[in-house]
């Protein structure tokens, strides 16, 4: 595996020993559930275009502020209230990534969709929470780059 | 029904309304059938006694590109409790984008006793209507299904190149971009991929989802449909058209629209769809 942040790491290793469909959809559930919106001080909607994940149908919006430590917090917004992968890989990211070392954030792969949902996901959907990843990979690259 | 009446369909009873599968949840000869694409929902909560079918597990060949074989479906419907006799509802997310392709499937077997639920699981929880989380269990049955009818309502490349060779009419339901080819798919996904963006020659533009209202999720009468298949885009009844997508799926829901809803008599869906035309050797593309 990669040089992940460890929270990621460590929640990769519980998805790969996850057997069965229904078990990996209760596992994601409790990670929806634990969506936490965007909040007001951070943006409110409508929320800007370039904050927005391109191809997501569950309508995703990213956001990536410097945290005193230096390292980055993430927030997310899900506007179709049907999203719930959407919401529950914006949970495991912001459970993971923020305040975690950047140059390890900057280093995680779109490809942590198809460990944490499995491969039997729709071209659609998997664009989508793929992008959601790329987006704070790039704000990570971003953040390095303004650093150096 | 006669609200569907009323919106002018060639066939509504293929449709219920929300209030009618809120009325018919207990009725035994009744099944409710959800069927997404997000993999999560039904597991989050369902329609009370609802079963699910899942399109990558319970709709295709676990090895060829194919749906499921004749002893498959019996299977499945053995799983689902189901007789011949029994009234299938089906619903789902995305405005009912993957219902109406289980409902597909289940027409090439012929389970004609099928019918969408209009709107979906949107309008089911606009509705604030119940939700479950627990799976229910129906005794198993033996169904015996006929043969799969692949010639009725599915189209196969050397029949579309036919029919691109003889100039009928042809609806790309996916995306401007995708239709255009800017957009081709995303980088680990090759497999619903193609090595060529653009569209089938021929073919009009109209995505699936023009079809329906985005505030409820429920289909457009009949008289707007008309506006965009047969004004707009100079489709008629009496047309022998080919739907496709990237895999057949969006194309069900407009498949569903143009049998059902506006009726007409000679519809099919090319499955194989974009992610085999736009990987096939010499055959023609457009941009």
């Amino acid at each position: 595996m990669a040089d992940y942040p460890s929270a990621l790491s460590e929640i990769l290793a519980d998805f790969a020993f996850v057997t069965s469909r229904s078990e990996r959809a209760e596992l994601l559930i409790d990670w929806a559930d634990r969506f936490k919106s965007v909040p007001e001080e951070i943006a409110s909607p409508p929320y800007p275009e370039d904050h927005r994940v391109p191809f997501c149908e569950s309508e995703a919006f990213v956001w990536a502020c410097p945290r005193s430590d230096g390292t980055l917090q993430f927030y997310f917004a899900v506007e179709n209230p049907q999203g719930l992968s959407a919401m529950a890989l914006a949970a495991i990211l912001d459970a993971t990534l923020s305040g975690a070392p950047v140059e390890q954030v900057a280093t995680v792969s779109p490809d942590i969709v198809l460990q944490l949902f499995g491969h039997d996901i729709s071209m659609g959907k998997g664009q989508g929470l793929m992008g959601m990843v790329s987006m704070v990979q790039a704000a990570a690259r971003a953040h390095l780059r303004e650093k150096a | 029904m006669d609200e569907f009446t009323h919106r002018g369909y060639a066939h509504p009873e293929v449709l219920v309304s929300t209030d009618w599968v809120a009325a018919h949840l207990n009725d035994p000869g009744i099944r409710i059938i959800e069927s997404n694409e997000d993999p999560l929902l039904y597991t989050s909560g369902h329609i009370p006694g609802a079963v699910e079918v899942d399109w990558t597990k319970d709709l295709n060949d676990p090895l060829r590109r194919d749906y499921l074989s004749r002893e498959g479906f019996e299977a499945l419907m053995s799983r689902l409790g189901v007789t011949p006799e029994t009234t299938l509802v089906f619903y789902g997310d995305k405005n009912n984008w993957w219902a109406t392709y289980a409902f597909w499937v289940f027409q090439l077997f012929g389970h004609r006793n099928a019918k969408i639920m209009d709107g979906g699981r949107l309008k089911w929880e606009l509705e604030k209507r119940p939700l479950t989380r627990e799976k229910p269990s129906y005794p198993p049955t033996t169904y015996q299904a006929p043969e799969r009818d692949d010639a009725t309502i599915r189209a196969f490349r050397e029949q579309v190149l036919a029919h691109v060779q003889t100039g009928k009419p042809l609806v790309d339901v996916r995306s401007p971009a995708e239709y255009s080819g800017e957009r081709l798919h995303m980088p680990d996904y090759p497999n619903e991929g193609a090595l060529r963006g653009g569209h089938i020659p021929g073919a009009v533009n109209v995505p699936w989802s023009r079809a329906i209202n985005p505030e409820d999720g429920t289909f457009k009468p009949a008289e707007a449909l008309r506006a965009i298949y047969e004004q707009e885009q100079g489709l008629r009844p009496d047309d022998d058209v080919i739907v496709y997508c990237r895999i057949g799926e969006r194309s069900s829901h407009t498949w569903f629209v143009l049998r059902y809803l506006l009726g007409y008599q000679r519809v099919r869906n090319y499955d194989g769809s974009w992610t085999e035309w736009g990987n096939l050797v010499n055959v023609p593309i457009e941009r």
